[in-house]
């Protein structure tokens, strides 16, 4: 899951977590920046890299468990050498700031740690579905990048063979998808345009569809003058309450007609289908909320489910078609 | 304070400092908020150069640093105020080269660092690069005579205040005693290499290669002779964020993460000594009515199905917005109290001109600007 920063990567990711609950798949949301606010949308604790849950599954009812661990360079080291007969050397070289030093000769070392561990952790099978809320924009191509990068830099050895593994994952479309956030907004729509199509060109990369998150629900009768619509409803206003209805009304209606534009501005640019989250006016993100996001995701992928089995070369679907075959 | 008072005292922000950073989290508008303060210097009268770090586009182009302007060093931008406006759009690699070619001896040793793998490599990617040079290019600036106040956008860090640990983090870095081990065998040393220092070397060497580190010691014989140069600069930029006519703003956005990120930064100044000067919220949403949330809600309820419902709800929508937002920045203001907090209503596009920076003004200052 990757987008610009703000534009609720890590609230899609757990909407998505929960989607595939939904689905009686168990999942697993991997966070890497160590700040996201994913245990209270949850309603759970924050956690570490040790794994938590943060809802359990239900065999009878259909429904997975969604889990959730922070990965960071150091512990990704730490397992790494682990696995690779280094154990007595590995705690000095983390507690030493060695790790600090590696990371400079060679950039890009941290990435391929926390990839490295991603890609294990898909092949260890830990969850039927792997989430990982990336590092924000620039950020998530580097990050992406990080395994071809060292392919250059460290031509030989383990590291090597990590970023071979990494970048195996990475490009088959079967078993890995970037999945780009945004916001209807003119800015982050232009981001996430031009970092799908680095990453489709500089990482070789599949992209699934983008999210657009944020839409103002449609809402009847914000046309409707407040005066003549009390009229018709039998009612009247109170005082100066008709210049707010009619305030709030043209709002609402300026911002849908430009979030309209950003989605056509979005489709024009890039040919990928579209999974549209609504804006929550109701409260904070919590766990009732996920849900719905959930329900609008599993709603969102049916339709394009239907819409690829229906026609399976139509442009813009066609793009995962090709990859697929 | 009254929205006035605070906008006023963001008017003596500018009109009195030479330095003013703004800090936030990333995707809060702290770009544009930094082009904002330096067009109303400058409007104030005052010689004022903005550092970009990575604008979007079309706020480039309204900066004059379109394509053919991008650059390291100050571009002016013509308008019609009385003092003047530059810009810059921070490039670190030609910053961190500028800073080899100073301290070196002769050009000769400024060549062979700037020709070496591992330089390339810090240069562009040591954790912390971009911030550091961020911070030297805002010293550059402040020393500058044509300058009489330097705005600074920090980079999007994954960690609050990375930059102001930058100038830290790369001395120590250039004084890393793992460099000294690496050193000490082209030193003639060898002998004084210890032997957890040799298991150390080997292992790494397996993991990424030697060549890694021929690398490595040949950048460090290079650069021999021009850590003391480096350290002092270092901590003479660090003084300066400390001197009273250095102004930090804190930029947010009214949503739980990015207060609770912005909450998180001012505790991090806070314990470096460093007092938040104000408080900028950008994309406020607009406050309709005074009417409870839940009031309207039951209305619109009863209402249900006409058009009036449909109104009731959208009204009663934006007041719980605006409600959530305020309780939100309540504790953030407190905490960066006495600084006065400014807000900044979502605007109806994306600014792309000056004159979309002028209405951003309009909401911040007090003096001599109606809305457009």
């Amino acid at each position: 899951m990757a987008g610009k920063g703000g534009v609720g990567k890590t609230t899609v990711s757990a909407a998505l977590a929960s989607a595939a609950a939904r689905r009686g798949r168990s999942s697993l949301i991997v966070e890497v920046e160590g700040k996201s606010g994913l245990a209270s949308m949850f309603g759970s604790e924050p956690f570490s890299y040790e794994r938590v849950t943060l809802a359990e599954g239900d065999v009878a009812a259909g429904r997975g468990p969604v889990w959730a661990r922070t990965l960071t360079p150091d512990e990704a080291l730490l397992d790494y050498l682990h696995g690779h007969g280094m154990s007595r050397i590995s705690r000095r070289l983390v507690q030493s700031g060695a790790l600090d030093m590696v990371a400079t000769a060679v950039p890009g070392i941290r990435d391929i740690l926390v990839l490295g561990k991603v890609r294990a952790l898909e092949e260890e099978q830990s969850a039927d579905l792997v989430v990982l809320d990336a590092p924000a924009a620039g950020h998530a191509i580097t990050f992406l990048q990080s395994a071809r990068g060292l392919l250059d830099a460290v031509r030989v050895g383990p590291i090597n063979a990590q970023a071979r593994d990494v970048i195996e994952l990475l490009t088959d479309p079967a078993r890995c998808q970037v999945i780009l956030v945004t916001l209807p907004e003119e800015t982050p729509v232009n981001e996430l345009v031009e970092t799908a199509y680095s990453l489709e060109d500089r990482v070789g990369v599949s992209l699934g569809p983008v999210v657009v998150n944020g839409l103002y629900p449609e809402l009847s009768g914000l046309a409707a003058t407040p005066a003549a619509a009390a009229t018709s409803a039998g009612t009247s206003l109170r005082r100066g309450e008709a210049a707010s209805l009619s305030a709030a009304a043209g709002f609402r209606q300026d911002r849908m007609a430009l979030q309209r534009e950003q989605l056509t501005r979005l489709a024009d640019a890039l040919p990928l289908p579209q999974l549209r989250l609504p804006y929550l006016f109701d409260a904070e993100l919590g766990p009732p909320q996920l849900d719905q996001l959930a329900t609008d995701l599993l709603r969102g992928i049916e339709a394009m489910d239907a819409s690829v089995l229906g026609a399976p070369t139509q442009a813009g679907h066609a793009v995962r078609a090709d990859e697929a075959s | 304070m009254t929205d006035a008072a605070a906008a006023s005292e963001l008017d003596a922000l500018v009109t009195t400092s030479e330095i003013v950073i703004c800090t936030g989290s990333g995707g809060v508008g702290k770009t544009t908020t930094a082009a904002v303060l330096a067009l109303e210097a400058a409007r104030q009268g005052r010689r004022a150069v903005v550092v970009t770090i990575d604008p979007a586009r079309r706020l480039a182009d309204a900066l004059g640093l379109g394509l053919e302007g991008i650059g390291n060093s100050p571009r002016r931008i013509e308008g019609t105020w009385p003092g003047e406006l530059w810009a810059v759009m921070l490039d670190s690699k030609t910053t961190f080269d500028d800073l080899v070619s100073r301290y070196s001896s002769d050009a000769e040793q400024a060549g062979r660092i700037l020709a070496n793998r591992f330089y390339k490599n810090i240069s562009g990617a040591l954790s912390g690069t971009q911030e550091y040079m961020a911070m030297e290019k805002l010293y550059e600036l402040h020393a500058d005579p044509a300058f009489d106040i330097v705005v600074v956008d920090t980079p999007p860090t994954r960690h609050a205040l990375d930059f102001l640990d930058a100038p830290r983090r790369l001395t120590q870095f250039l004084d890393h005693r793992l460099y000294r081990v690496l050193m000490a065998p082209t030193r003639g040393m060898m002998r004084a290499v210890n032997v957890a220092a040799q298991a150390f070397m080997r292992t790494v060497s397996k993991v990424v290669g030697a060549d890694v580190f021929d690398d490595a010691i040949a950048f460090f014989s290079a650069f021999e002779g021009m850590e003391a140069g480096f350290k002092e600069r270092a901590e003479k930029v660090l003084r300066l964020m400390d001197d009273p006519l250095t102004a930090f703003v804190l930029v947010a956005a009214p949503n739980r993460d990015t207060v609770a990120e912005a909450h998180f930064f001012a505790e991090k100044l806070g314990e470096a000594g460093i007092p938040v000067r104000a408080l900028i919220v950008n994309r406020m949403h607009p406050r309709f009515t005074d009417q409870l949330p839940e009031a309207l809600r039951e209305r619109s309820l009863t209402l249900a199905g006409s058009d009036l419902g449909g109104l009731y709800r959208n009204l009663a929508d934006f007041a719980l917005v605006a409600a959530r937002e305020e309780q939100h920045l309540e504790g953030l203001a407190e905490q960066v109290a006495p600084a006065p907090v400014v807000r900044v209503p979502f605007l109806s596009s994306d600014v792309h001109d000056l004159d979309g920076l002028a209405e951003i003004a309009s909401h911040l200052f007090a003096v001599g600007h109606a809305a457009r």
